[in-house]
């Protein structure tokens, strides 16, 4: 079965190479490991704990009566465990992890230390401001570098993520329309059909209907387009530039002209930023607010999901809007902002100042990489992926013709028709080669898609094995060589995991199997 | 051949950065590129910078340290000074493993699970986490984290509504002002409504009062942010009789060692701040959200979710799931936004969790309540008013003149003396409250100078 995307939306049926079963289920260094749950015990923990000694409670009558059911493991169980559990994952620091419009780049271990520092990695966000002069110190220098690189005005920091940073600044544009006493009217926004889904989500998060804006047939959005779907009701557009396709918006001048026109603000979806800091500066484009992905741009780590950090800057226009806390510096002295009351801060976005930890990352890779350094970065990546873009062209579908790219190479799923392997069987058997998939059926708008973006992390020597590799399968698959494909990955500590099965039937936590005589009991009813 | 490069300086070499200025040359030749800025053609003239920013050049790493070392010197961290800061972040001594285990490049260093052949680690511990965070919160089932406890509060609110087709939330007094602001400013943006009950430091407000037909959800927290333990039970049973939620609120999630969980009192949705296992307090984030509910409101819940499932060999296995609720399938539909959630942080959480276990968190809880009581009863006998009846590890003393004046000077003599009502509430006429947070961390020897502190 495949989905409208052409995803095949169950694993196929194919037999592993044959290889010898082992008693223990391990196979040398690829250990399997069960869950703390089988094998922690209640008794048992790796932390000594001083005993309370006597003393009369204060519970009142909230004393917790129920067990808790947590298992414990000593400290030499506990290392083992997360060590086999992170053997069993792909990671940057392992090989070429090309996943378009996650930006995969190096961690620098720098940022690990800086950040790790007791002045700031233990500071309470509460403790009286006279004692952490030092961490507004950093957090209003890198504030200066985000406007600086952009162009901006202004910069919220507290938004937690790139998605609650859209959130933010779309917040900061609705408060701005109500001051104009056009709250009422404005309730739509504008958002092209090759948008992270998190534009879309985000506008409707805060209220308002969403129009989609369809893409060009060479992947970009037209200013015609953009006006056919103007008017007095439009709030704003949110667009992604360089868009999700890793091509720079060619008309986006003129669609920031159209769009402040008709009386609209400009956002700007800035997952892609990271391939033009110290080339454009957005805010010259006519951006109104945009937020800043410091895990991707600035290299802060992915984590496995997160967290992230997403600041926003923004225009002089959406500035006052603002949520606090802020930082306004006095002197030499900085002072905290957290109140609204007296300014036109249209609330708070989260509990305390931001991501601290992701912030003190960030700058420690701003100032190694300087003013000159970041603007080689994107170079870098630029030429990467324009590297790959044509070193396959010849042998995968492009769907937009030889046009070079930015940051990141796409392409479609024609070069396969009719082979027997689709875009997620490729993907599949890159894992067996030892890389990480591209990102894959995204944007929504190119069928079959595999977005592939290297970063500028990569040396030459590492994009050319890349890339023959991927030669070698492109090969494979005009050879008819499906077995490579359809059963993949084969060497992966998983074989394809069924997802249709997760979703019919969810087991979302671990609960204790039922004794052996009841499961007979329950099978026989 | 030798291309000039894009900037009038001559191309750098930087620590991070692995091609050589002949890899570009021959790489622009390959691509048939005359310079680095033809790939850069659809960028208007006008708007291509000429130049690299206006701001300093590349530094080395020991230059980095030094001036990176520098600001976080002029910062008094928690653990250098008697340290009685919390209302919403607690200080905790955190296991050497934890650190070292979450710096494992194959946790650090990987992307969402979004191809779970090769992402089993990570999928596998979520999968723990969420059944700690169930059980801890005696919820059934609970999500992969929010960022933190604050914007998991947002959510709460918003699913609340999905669920009820209602619109109002009420607020309880005890809820941290910074959260309830998290709730007041998304719902002024949708037009939902909100009840805000006035500062409530001695928990003796009347929610019941305020629930009717009407309400969507009542969010509670216990401890409260004055350190109060509420009683869940009457609110949720008058909840319920009027078809609302109870959403509880815990920014101290060590308490559910030895306080009777919000699901055992009959609340719908379970959302806390995690960070006081497994994280430190870095100024404010990265921390962890908890979030937790029934598994009848499970597809109305936001974020991510680790399921179980098999693999084509029939072995066992993790995936993402139930991602039909999530912004990148279902875009303006979505049950959220959210997309990175708080990963690293829960793996933390998880770890130290596990190094704990029952045994482990229930006597960490018992001291920190012990510590807590200990500082109590100092203080009480040295003639200062504390004002709860209840609590676990922070409570409120009522101060002479203005907590915010005598914090400063506390600071000026060496002690971070806990949080002034006032900063959380100004105008609320709490300015002569303090609220003091004590955990295991506390020695006689810091409860002898807050004490001191606070008589003089």
């Amino acid at each position: 079965m495949l989905n409208n995307q052409g995803r095949p939306t169950q694993p196929v049926e194919v037999a592993a190479p044959h290889v010898r079963k082992t008693f223990t289920g391990h196979r040398a260094l690829a250990m399997e490991e069960a869950l703390i749950f089988e094998v922690g015990r209640a008794e048992v923990t790796g932390v000594d704990v001083d005993d309370a000694g006597e003393f009369t409670p204060r519970l009142g009558k909230l004393e917790r009566t129920t067990p808790i059911d947590l298992p414990g493991l000593s400290e030499p169980e506990t290392m083992r465990h997360y060590v086999r559990l992170s053997q069993k994952n792909y990671a940057i620091d392992l090989g070429l992890y090309p996943l378009g419009s996650c930006t995969m780049k190096h961690n620098p271990r720098l940022n690990e230390r800086m950040a790790r520092l007791p002045g700031f990695g233990d500071i309470h966000p509460m403790q009286p401001v006279s004692t952490v002069q030092g961490a507004l110190e950093l957090i209003d220098t890198l504030a200066s570098w985000l406007t600086e690189m952009t162009g901006a005005s202004a910069v919220a920091m507290s938004p937690k993520a790139g998605a609650h940073g859209e959130a933010c600044g779309m917040m900061a544009i609705k408060a701005a329309l109500e001051a104009r006493g056009e709250g009422a009217q404005r309730r739509v926004v504008l958002v092209p059909e090759s948008a992270h889904g998190t534009n879309p989500a985000t506008a409707a998060l805060i209220g308002y209907d969403v129009r989609p804006i369809p893409a060009r047939e060479d992947g970009t959005v037209s200013v015609e387009a953009v006006q056919a779907a103007l008017g007095p009701e439009v709030a704003a557009l949110m667009l992604t530039n360089p868009n999700t396709c890793g091509l720079f918006e060619p008309e986006v001048v003129a669609i920031a002209q159209a769009v402040h026109a008709a009386g609209a603000f400009f956002y700007c979806d800035g997952a892609n930023f990271n391939a033009i800091v110290g080339k454009v500066r957005p805010m010259d484009l006519g951006v109104d607010a945009m937020h800043i992905n410091l895990h991707k741009t600035f290299s802060t780590p992915h984590g496995g999901g997160g967290p992230g950090a997403g600041p926003v800057v923004l225009s002089d226009a959406l500035a006052p809007f603002a949520p606090v806390p802020f930082i306004r510096k006095d002197g030499q002295k900085f002072t905290l902002v957290e109140h609204t009351q007296g300014t036109q801060s249209f609330g708070r976005m989260t509990a305390f100042h931001g991501q601290m930890g992701m912030f003190v990352r960030a700058m420690s890779y701003m100032l190694s990489h300087g003013g000159d350094g970041i603007r080689q970065a994107s170079e870098d990546a630029v030429l990467n992926a324009n590297y790959i873009r044509v070193c396959l062209s010849d042998v995968m579908s492009a769907p937009f013709g030889d046009k070079p790219c930015m940051h990141e190479a796409l392409f479609d799923d024609r070069w396969l028709k009719n082979t027997g392997v689709t875009t997620l069987d490729f993907a599949k058997a890159m894992i067996d080669e030892g890389y990480h998939p591209m990102t894959m059926y995204f944007p929504l708008v190119v069928h079959g898609a595999m977005l592939i973006e290297p970063t500028e992390s990569e040396s030459k020597a590492s994009i050319d094995l890349f890339i023959m590799a991927l030669r070698d399968l492109a090969f494979s698959v005009q050879k008819g060589e499906t077995e490579r494909f359809s059963g993949a990955p084969y060497y992966a500590p998983r074989r394809r995991l069924d997802e249709t099965r997760a979703a019919r039937s969810p087991v979302l936590r671990w609960t204790k199997p039922k004794p052996i005589a009841a499961a007979n009991q329950i099978a026989a009813e | 051949m030798r291309q000039e490069n894009s900037f009038a300086t001559k191309e750098i070499t930087l620590r991070y950065l692995p091609l050589t200025p002949d890899d570009r040359a021959d790489m622009l030749a390959r691509i048939g590129a005359e310079n680095i800025n033809a790939l850069f053609a659809a960028v208007p003239a006008d708007k291509l910078l000429q130049a690299p920013p206006d701001l300093p050049r590349h530094k080395s790493e020991m230059e980095v340290e030094r001036m990176l070392s520098r600001m976080a010197s002029r910062n008094v961290s928690a653990g250098s000074v008697p340290f009685f800061v919390g209302a919403g972040a607690y200080k905790h001594h955190v296991p050497a493993s934890v650190d070292h285990l979450i710096q494992r490049s194959e946790f650090l260093t990987s992307y969402t699970p979004y191809q779970p052949e090769i992402s089993q680690g990570t999928l596998q511990m979520l999968f723990e986490f969420q059944t700690q965070v169930a059980n801890l919160t005696g919820m059934e089932v609970a999500n992969a984290s929010m960022y933190d406890g604050s914007t998991g509060c947002g959510e709460a609110a918003l699913m609340a509504h999905r669920i009820t087709r209602r619109r109002k939330a009420v607020l309880s007094g005890g809820l941290h002002p910074h959260y309830a602001d998290v709730v007041r400013s998304l719902s002024q943006m949708t037009g939902d409504s909100v009840v805000s009950m006035p500062a409530d430091a001695r928990a003796s407000e009347d929610l019941l009062a305020q629930i009717d037909d009407s309400v969507s959800c009542v969010i509670v927290q216990s401890p409260d942010v004055f350190g109060n333990l509420r009683d869940l039970k009457p609110i949720a049973d008058a909840c319920h009789a009027k078809g609302a939620l109870l959403i509880a609120v815990f920014t101290e999630v060590v308490s559910l060692g030895l306080v009777e969980p919000p699901g055992a009192m009959g609340a719908d949705i379970v959302v806390g701040e995690g960070q006081s296992i497994g994280n430190g307090l870095i100024f404010g984030g990265p921390y962890v959200g908890l979030f937790a509910t029934k598994q009848k409101y499970l597809r109305q819940m936001p974020g991510r979710i680790a399921g179980e499932t098999v693999d084509a060999e029939g072995k066992r296995g993790w995936v993402l799931t139930l991602s039909t609720r999530e912004q990148h399938i279902r875009r303006e539909k979505a049950t959220s936004n959210i997309c990175t959630n708080s990963g690293l942080c829960a793996l933390a959480f998880s770890i130290h969790m596990t190094l704990l276990g029952e045994t482990g968190l229930r006597r960490l809880a018992r001291l920190n309540h012990a510590n807590a009581v200990k500082l109590a009863d100092a203080l009480t006998a040295a003639g200062v008013d504390v004002v709860n009846e209840t609590f676990f590890n922070e409570f409120t003393v009522r101060v002479k003149g203005d907590a915010a004046a005598l914090v400063e000077r506390m600071a000026a003599q060496g002690v971070l003396g806990g949080v002034p009502a006032s900063r959380l509430l100004p105008h609320a006429g709490v300015d002569d409250l303090l609220i003091i947070a004590s955990t295991e961390v506390n020695t006689d020897e810091d409860r002898a100078a807050l004490v001191a502190a606070l008589k003089q």
